[in-house]
């Protein structure tokens, strides 16, 4: 069994959302880890909220955001345990921000520390 | 008169004894410190019955105990310098006299014992049959019987419980308080599997499991009564089996068949109980740690009204999605599911349900079976007669055939 980071792209959904909305995909985001957790396969996860957001550059830099750059931004991660990749990318595949246009779901390995990967 | 005494004083009096000697003496003593309780239950059987019952019997007892316990070490003392020494050392000068059985002391050691038999480093089934026998005072034979097994089996067990626990050296002690977190889990660990113990149990005694399950909740308030582990998730716990217990009249019809949920009396509910379990969840609530403990009062909360509400579904199919992010079990995935349904439908709980593959285990077969129900009845039915084949006990085979009966 390995274990797998989906990492969750989309627009800040504050800004575009109703707080009924937003309530909305919160239950189906908890459904969804809900389903996952179900199947023994959860190991951890987080939102990661968008305000306060710094990135930090060259010469110690300090923006706002990363949202000047692009539209879709990380808006949180979960790691899962899953035999392969298809599994996880199955796992993936039910992760609400996929209902929203140009929303991302990308699927890594995570690295297990033995000299190997 | 004493045939009704005794046993009852036993109940109460032999955990104090042997609590209070055991952390005199050191827990390597332990079987000593149980040996004196016991004789001490011998001697009032062999003195009451012809000079009667003395005004104080509690008393009596412990000056009894207190002699054989002076007695014990004079004569270890005689026989064997040696295991004279490591009395002293291991209990920093076991002075017979000094041997407290205040209630003050009575009530510290309790706890402490607690603690020492529900340290990390004991097996879990060692540590229930030990918290029984010496925090419970529950004699060999209710032991054998609420476990289905034999005498000798528990004896080997508890033998072996102490053995970890004397070569293990575990001191009798609160744990430091920034220790006390981490050893209260364990301690909770246990007291949950007990009263699980008494409320699943297979046995047909139903005095014996529902004893069980008041002795689990004696001493998960022992814990609220003490300011050091007074904490938030002991308040969940208790309020997680006051509302468990509260359904003990609804659960067994008069032949012993268990009653499911959704055909219980609910006029049989002890609301007291449910009113104590709201009040602990509400103090449950304070500070900001969330354990599964306060899911799972939460759970058993929205079980306390029957109602099919929309609201309430939804509420529990949140608590378990976050119960088993914290903690996943084969049954939290199940009730899930089962929640799942009753807030999505069938149709959207049973492609979950496909995916469990929980295929050991018959209450996954019955709750597809229930899924399968007006949506297939051939898999349904498949279902069923599945879970029987899988299912251990007459009662569940039982249960499950009358379903099965149901559908043709």
């Amino acid at each position: 069994m390995e274990e797998y980071i989906l990492i969750m792209r989309h627009q800040d959904g504050g800004k575009v959302a109703s707080p009924e909305q937003l309530q909305a995909w919160m239950k189906q985001t908890m459904d969804w880890i809900g389903g996952i957790a179900a199947q023994n396969k959860f190991v951890s996860g987080t939102g990661l909220p968008f305000d306060t957001a710094k990135v930090v550059k060259h010469n110690n830099v300090v923006t706002n955001g990363p949202f000047g750059d692009i539209k879709e931004t990380i808006g949180g991660f979960i790691t899962v345990r899953a035999n392969s990749v298809d599994e996880a990318v199955e796992f993936a595949k039910g992760c609400p921000v996929l209902q929203g246009e140009g929303n991302t779901v990308e699927v890594r390995k995570i690295a297990k520390g033995d000299g190997v990967h | 008169m004493s045939q009704e005494l005794i046993p009852h004083l036993f109940r109460t009096e032999f955990r104090k004894i042997t609590a209070v000697l055991c952390k005199h003496f050191g827990i390597e003593h332990l079987s000593v410190a149980e040996d004196i309780a016991g004789e001490t239950f011998l001697s009032a059987l062999e003195t009451w019955p012809y000079k009667g019952i003395p005004e104080n019997p509690v008393a009596w007892l412990y000056v009894v105990a207190k002699n054989k316990a002076k007695n014990q070490l004079h004569h270890q003392e005689i026989f064997s310098r040696k295991v004279a020494v490591q009395l002293t050392d291991s209990s920093g000068g076991a002075d017979p006299d000094a041997v407290d059985l205040s209630e003050q002391n009575i009530t510290d050691s309790q706890l402490q014992m607690l603690f020492a038999i529900c340290h990390p480093s004991i097996p879990a089934a060692a540590q229930i049959g030990l918290a029984l026998r010496i925090l419970c005072g529950f004699g060999i034979e209710e032991i054998a019987n609420a476990f289905l097994t034999n005498k000798e089996t528990i004896n080997k067990r508890l033998f072996r419980a102490r053995e970890d626990l004397r070569v293990a050296k575990i001191p009798i002690e609160f744990p430091a308080p920034s220790e006390i977190n981490k050893r209260l889990d364990a301690v909770l660990t246990t007291l949950y599997l007990l009263f699980s113990e008494g409320y699943y149990s297979e046995s047909q005694d139903a005095v014996l499991r529902e004893d069980l399950c008041a002795e689990a909740m004696r001493l998960t308030y022992q814990l609220i009564e003490c300011e050091q582990t007074h904490l938030p998730q002991v308040d969940a716990l208790y309020s997680l089996m006051c509302f468990h217990a509260s359904r003990f009249p609804a659960r067994k019809n008069s032949q012993g068949e268990i009653i499911l949920y959704q055909d219980q009396d609910a006029t049989l509910w002890d609301y007291g109980l449910i009113s104590k379990g709201a009040f602990h969840l509400k103090e449950a609530s304070r500070g900001s740690k969330l354990s599964r403990y306060h899911l799972e009062a939460g759970i058993a909360f929205w079980h306390t009204s029957r109602a099919d509400t929309a609201e309430k579904w939804e509420n529990i199919l949140q608590l378990y999605n976050q119960l088993l992010q914290l903690e996943y079990s084969p049954i939290a995935a199940l009730n899930r599911t089962y929640a799942l349904s009753k807030a999505r439908g069938k149709q959207e709980a049973l492609d979950e349900a496909e995916k469990l593959k929980l295929t050991d285990n018959h209450y996954y077969f019955t709750l597809l079976g229930e899924l399968y129900m007006g949506i297939d009845q051939r898999k349904a039915k498949e279902n069923f007669q599945q879970a029987i084949s899988l299912a251990k006990t007459k009662g569940d085979k039982h249960t499950l055939s009358k379903k099965l009966d149901a559908l043709r």
